[in-house]
């Protein structure tokens, strides 16, 4: 009953941490889909006295993923009716070309400044215009919310950890005997800590597997599913191969660095 | 004859207190049956903690099997104790282990197979007569019992040199005997060197001993 206490405490300890680190995975990933969606709502149009390759674009800024030119037979069509042939050959020949620009990634406000200030020095550009959908608010307030989150992150990790060493140096304690009986009989280090790495390493299994179980609980359930689609957006919040890989290098990690600290603090009995 | 223990104006203390043991010039041969007595206090016991290498000399030579112990790395150190057997006064049994793996520890660490590991501690727990407590766990043994486990254990991997603290201090005449008959024997059949720290000499003893005493912190040999 002791002994399962004992586990217990430490692969709550190390859920915990895994818990608030996949937190973090999986709102660094709603919000890489939510720049994702807003870089694709967003776009830039450029009016410009000559033609303009999409490379020369590409070379006023790397932000600058493609650019596409705006139709114009659409507005001259209309204008058919209420002008002159040779007034709308004229004005087929002096009308500015239209440009629309694609962004490769969702930009800040600074960097769209930056951009447009590029674009307007180019001697053929007349004229940049800057369009973008209502999403700021939100966006920032995604930002912020991660921002929380990595601290909060932060701070769990540092806290468990703390309980996880107090955790060792109990076990240490109870395990003090045996690994002084068992160095009077001249066992190396590894030999003595053994049965402290396996139980280390057991619960950091345990803890992997219920830190998995209860996100894809989470994933399968739906509710979260359903919130991010009010947000317009849809992805997997839990990738079970790599999560789960990363979520159990994590734990180990964590319990094999700080049995090693008790291991190699442990003082030898007279 | 080849010396197992020398020691050439060694001096022992606990890190900076005073001197317990003071230019103690001794050897102990190959073999032999040694017995170290001395009141309590005087240092009987940190001679023979020197001797398994948890204290190290302050002063003067130790060699133990061939193996310096002044500033002894880990690795030698660990080397040398998997050929000795310590019987302490209190067993230092592993409670959480049955008597059998208590027996079989020394053969764990020295890397014995399961089943060369098996048959040793079958044959011990025979001779010491506990082959039907094999499957209990030290707490569940009497004082007397515990210690021929101990005995037992000292003996699983052949050591060439078994230290003995006070080894019959708690135990009753039956148990008391049992143990001697145990060291008697690994020093006639397997010409294990035996080096017990007592308080009496035993009056049963059957084998030729040396005798070592300590007083104010002087090793003397009496003849």
């Amino acid at each position: 009953m002791k002994s399962l206490k004992n586990h217990i405490s430490l692969i709550v300890a190390l859920f915990t941490v895994l818990f608030s680190v996949q937190i973090y995975v999986a709102v660094d990933r709603t919000i890489a889909a939510y720049e994702d969606r807003l870089k694709q709502d967003y776009s830039i149009i450029v009016v410009s006295n000559k033609n303009l390759s999409q490379a020369e674009f590409k070379a006023l800024d790397k932000l600058v993923e493609r650019s596409e030119p705006i139709a114009t037979d659409q507005v001259l069509e209309r204008l058919k009716g209420e002008m002159s042939k040779k007034n709308l050959e004229l004005l087929k020949v002096t009308l500015p070309k239209f440009y629309r620009l694609y962004l490769s990634r969702f930009p800040t406000p600074y960097e769209i400044e930056m951009l447009q200030k590029r674009l307007q020095k180019h001697s053929a550009i007349e004229r940049v215009e800057g369009y973008a959908q209502t999403h700021d608010t939100v966006y920032k307030l995604m930002l912020l919310f991660k921002d929380v989150v990595q601290i909060f992150s932060i701070a769990i990790a540092a806290v468990t950890s703390l309980l996880i060493l107090k955790e060792m140096r109990l076990w240490q304690f109870q395990h003090a005997e045996r690994m002084s009986i068992m160095a009077l009989f001249g066992a190396p280090v590894w030999l003595r800590s053994a049965v402290l790495f396996r139980l280390a390493i057991v619960d950091a299994i345990i803890a992997t597997i219920v830190m998995c179980l209860a996100f894809f609980v989470i994933d399968q359930y739906g509710w979260m599913d359903q919130l991010l689609r009010t947000v317009g957006i849809s992805i997997q919040l839990f990738d079970f191969v790599n999560d789960a890989i990363r979520s159990l290098a994590i734990a180990l990690g964590v319990s094999i660095v700080l049995t090693l600290t008790i291991v190699i603090g442990h003082d030898e009995e007279e | 004859m080849d010396k197992v223990i020398i020691a050439e104006n060694l001096s022992l203390s606990y890190k900076d207190f005073e001197t317990i043991i003071s230019k103690a010039t001794f050897s102990i041969d190959a073999g032999s049956f040694v017995f170290i007595t001395g009141a309590s206090g005087s240092g009987k016991s940190t001679l023979l903690k020197s001797l398994y290498g948890a204290i190290e000399p302050r002063a003067g030579q130790l060699v133990v099997g061939g193996v310096k112990m002044n500033r002894i790395s880990t690795s030698r150190l660990n080397f040398l104790r998997r050929h000795i057997g310590i019987v302490f006064q209190d067993y230092k049994l592993i409670k959480e282990w049955t008597i059998e793996k208590n027996v079989m520890l020394p053969l764990i660490i020295s890397g014995y197979t399961k089943d060369v590991s098996g048959t040793q501690v079958q044959k011990l727990l025979g001779h010491v007569k506990l082959i039907h407590q094999a499957g209990k766990y030290p707490p569940e043994l009497s004082g007397g019992e515990q210690q021929r486990v101990a005995m037992a254990r000292a003996l699983a991997h052949n050591p060439i040199l078994i230290l003995a603290d006070e080894p019959t201090g708690n135990l009753d005449e039956y148990s008391s005997e049992v143990i001697w008959n145990l060291l008697e024997g690994a020093n006639t059949q397997l010409k294990t060197t035996i080096v017990v720290v007592t308080h009496h000499i035993p009056s049963s003893i059957n084998v030729p001993y040396k005798h070592f005493h300590i007083e104010m912190g002087t090793v003397h040999e009496i003849a």
